[in-house]
């Protein structure tokens, strides 16, 4: 096998290895926005599927519960068949046009705050910082010799990604089952072997994607800053370093020795220093910034130590760095952001929750579905009737047991019964229990006299007897023989 | 002269982006070149990687094709081996309803829902494997040929045991003792009635089955029907289950109730055939088919011990 180093041209290598990154700590209003956001989605994350939520002795009380197993999708008192299936549908709809607006108002916000890639790449540099120090001490152990306290460094430190990564993995399944239930089952052996499959795939992959590949998976695997690169317009706000008002560079020694000759920049490198992708945000917008605006900080924080104005790298659109550039000021963030652009998205982001809504709010929790028996279509029966065999799927979506009347309409002394019943006690409508938050077959049996259309088309409905008279109905076909026969 | 780095592509060179400073590649498609801009290392390594595991997987599953079939693998695995095995566990997932089903005695099922339920269900995948031939997909028959299974007419009685009973022995089968048996002489063709008279019994038998008024003819056959047909189909043509004679005075004719169809039939009568089950399918299997026969929506309580129809003697048929 070629090694790798064999693969160049004259033109320099074919393979680039990884530069290692190691971003230097800093504080400032927006690393304490990260923080928070860390905080938040990775509280929702793990602790989501430990929230009780009573729902009688029939269903889970689990408030987010993904049942695969019998179809069900639990989210606090909201329950989702999988009939009802474009309520997610809706949800990814909003989380698309939700990035749209996100996107065109200020830029790969959700690269630099909320996606999980993030989140777990800065926890993790969190771990290297608590275990190897901030950025040159980590950078002298990653370059010096494999000593034994480097050996426990790494040691503990993979240690600890093990232990996130495991927790990671572990927090996934119990959103698919009863949390505290699959704990124990967990821990004892008993949880299915997909439990245990899906923790050490996820546990895996947040291993080596959050502790090694980091910005590597932004770089080089992710589609969405190519898909974010084209929702951005000359009025998203970017993360931007002002080269008109730092450039030249030089250091205050140089700027004190020629007083006018360089900008503001005074080249300290804190914005490269604390990139978590490694970049130099002085070269412009680039694919690998996922404007997470912890350069914004760090300069401002040098910026007032020098006495210089804040703001030389800053949200800013393109738009605006034209006008500043050409010596003049840029639009409110107010103005930037509420633009048509934004506020389309923002409208159609509203319908479609409101639609939602509304809906949800309208829905019948009992559903019926009728299926005529088409083998045979009709049966003769001895004493001149015909008989209709027909499937009933009677849903009821309600977590509790329910009776409910079954009865036909526009079939003249049509007679029902069931496989249970018999046709000498049917009558005109009949009686079923339904078992709770599922779907119930009744086969149906109707008899009508022999003398009528070849074809016609009658009613069955389904009707709750215990308080909500809403229900269902189906049209649907009664058959004869043809005349003659 | 220029250096042959900066070359334009056409010219073989390999320029440098002046935006970028990157290195083209060296090739140019109608203008448009590429900036050699180098992978990532661990991508690479990822492709090896993948290599590798391509290796170790062609040398566990079977993979390479030779003269005769393929090579085996080293686990042995086969598509058909995995087909076995997956229906070994749904054999042994199964066992539990299959064993009940044998160990219940079919009249006992309707009591139980649950193994009801199963039986039928297990009983319907036979039906469609083994029964759908004659008596069709949803068991409706076949006009003239197999009766119905889903009315409310049978001929040798709709209860479970009679229905378990008709599976298991079947009907006229010349080389079972214990076959349901019967037959219909077959009055014209032997000379037992003439032309008229068998007129006038189907004039009759239309009569009790409301598709004619009463008439003279019917009167002249009614009396012929008593002498010649009551034994079996009863006083009034009620039908006798017991050696599968049909009822005359309802509204199911198998082989058709119009007066040239009744004529064909006394002149000449079919007396269907259906195969014995018991030496092709188990007990349990039996017993699914005939509750979901039962289930098809003409079943029958279990007659009362008294009433119930004499046995045709030894063989000790319900």
């Amino acid at each position: 096998m070629a090694s790798p180093e064999d693969l160049t041209d004259e033109n320099g290598p074919l393979y680039a290895a990884r530069k290692g990154v190691y971003p230097k700590k800093v504080d400032g209003p927006f690393r304490r926005f990260k923080w928070a956001i860390m905080f938040v989605t990775l509280a929702i994350y793990y602790g989501t599927p430990w929230i009780r939520w009573d729902r009688g002795p029939y269903a889970p009380d689990q408030a987010v519960l993904v049942d695969l197993a019998h179809r069900r999708f639990f989210m606090f008192q909201i329950e989702i068949w999988p009939h009802e299936f474009y309520y997610v549908a809706g949800l990814l709809i909003m989380a698309g046009i939700g990035l749209f607006l996100v996107t065109s108002a200020v830029g790969r916000a959700w690269c630099g705050y909320a996606c999980p890639q993030t989140v777990w790449t800065d926890l993790f540099q969190h771990v290297d910082r608590l275990i190897d120090g901030d950025r040159n001490a980590q950078i002298r152990l990653a370059n010096g010799p494999w000593t034994f306290e480097k050996l426990a460094k790494r040691t503990i430190k993979y240690g600890i990604y093990l232990g996130v990564a495991f927790w990671t993995g572990g927090a996934w399944i119990m959103y698919f089952a009863d949390a505290p239930t699959l704990t124990s089952q967990f821990w004892t052996g008993q949880a299915a072997p997909v439990a245990y499959g899906t923790v050490a795939v996820l546990t895996a992959t947040t291993f080596i994607f959050g502790g090694f590949m980091r910005e590597q998976v932004c770089i080089y695997m992710c589609p969405w800053p190519r898909i974010q690169t084209a929702m951005m317009d000359e009025k998203s706000l970017l993360v931007t370093y002002k080269g008109w008002r730092g450039e030249p560079r030089g250091s205050i020694k140089k700027a004190q020795a020629h007083p006018g000759a360089f900008g503001d920049c005074i080249d300290c490198n804190q914005c490269v220093a604390v990139c978590p992708t490694g970049i130099d945000i002085r070269e412009g917008p680039q694919i690998g910034c996922i404007t997470c605006a912890l350069c914004i900080d760090a300069c401002d924080g040098v910026m007032e130590q020098v006495g210089r104005p804040r703001g030389l790298i800053d949200y800013c659109t393109l738009d605006d760095a034209a006008v500043e550039k050409a010596g003049g000021v840029g639009q409110t963030v107010r103005k930037t952001l509420l633009r048509p652009r934004t506020l389309i998205y923002l409208g159609i982001w509203i319908a479609i929750g409101a639609a939602m809504l509304f809906s949800l709010g309208q829905r019948t929790r009992l559903d019926l579905a009728v299926q005529h028996e088409r083998s045979p279509l009709y049966v003769q029966l001895s004493d001149g009737h015909i008989r209709n065999n027909y499937t009933l799927k009677v849903r009821n979506m309600e977590t509790r047991p329910r009776r409910v009347a079954i009865a036909v309409d526009g079939l003249p002394d049509a007679r029902l019964w069931t496989e249970a019943g018999t046709r000498e006690r049917a009558s005109q409508h009949l009686e079923i229990a339904l078992a709770p938050d599922s779907v119930t077959r009744v086969k149906l049996f109707v008899a009508a006299p022999g003398a009528g259309p070849e074809r016609q088309d009658f009613t069955i409905a389904v009707r709750g007897l215990d308080g909500d008279p809403r229900g269902d109905s189906d049209i649907i076909q009664f058959d004869r023989p043809e005349a003659g026969q | 002269m220029a250096d042959p780095e900066n070359l334009p592509a056409s010219a073989g060179g390999r320029r440098v982006d002046e935006a970028t400073g990157t290195s083209t590649v060296g090739h140019e498609w109608d203008g448009i070149e590429e900036l050699n801009t180098p992978l990532p290392r661990w991508w690479l390594w990822t492709f090896y990687i993948c290599i590798a595991w391509a290796f170790v997987y062609a040398a566990l599953y079977p993979a390479w094709p030779m003269l005769h079939g393929a090579t085996k693998g080293a686990l042995g695995w086969s598509s058909r081996g995995q087909l076995a095995q997956e229906m070994r566990a749904d054999a042994k997932r199964r066992a539990p309803v299959v064993n009940a089903i044998a160990t219940t005695a079919l009249t006992d099922f309707p009591a139980k829902p649950q193994l009801m339920q199963a039986a039928v269900q297990g009983g319907g995948a036979a039906f469609r494997v083994h029964c759908i031939q004659c008596h069709g997909a949803g068991g409706a028959g076949l006009k003239k040929l197999y009766p119905s299974l889903t009315d409310d007419d049978w001929l040798w009685g709709g209860d479970l045991a009679s229905i378990q009973y008709t599976i298991t022995h079947g009907i006229r089968n010349p080389d079972h003792e214990a076959t349901r048996a019967s037959q219909m002489p077959a009055f014209g063709r032997d000379g037992i009635l003439d032309a008229p008279q068998i007129d006038d019994v189907v004039s009759y038998v239309r009569t009790i089955s409301g598709q004619e008024k009463a008439g003279a003819a019917s009167t002249r056959g009614a009396a012929i029907f008593e002498a010649n047909c009551a034994v079996c189909h009863g006083p009034g043509g009620q039908g006798g289950r017991a050696v599968g004679a049909p009822k005359l005075t309802d509204a199911i004719w198998l082989y058709g109730g119009d007066r040239d169809s009744l004529s064909a039939t006394i002149n000449q009568p079919r007396n269907g055939v259906m195969p014995r089950w018991n030496s092709r399918l188990d007990p349990a299997t039996i017993k699914m088919l005939s509750a979901y026969v039962y289930s098809l929506g003409g079943g029958e309580k279990a007659p009362p011990a008294a009433a119930k129809p004499e046995g045709q003697g030894v063989d000790g048929q319900p």
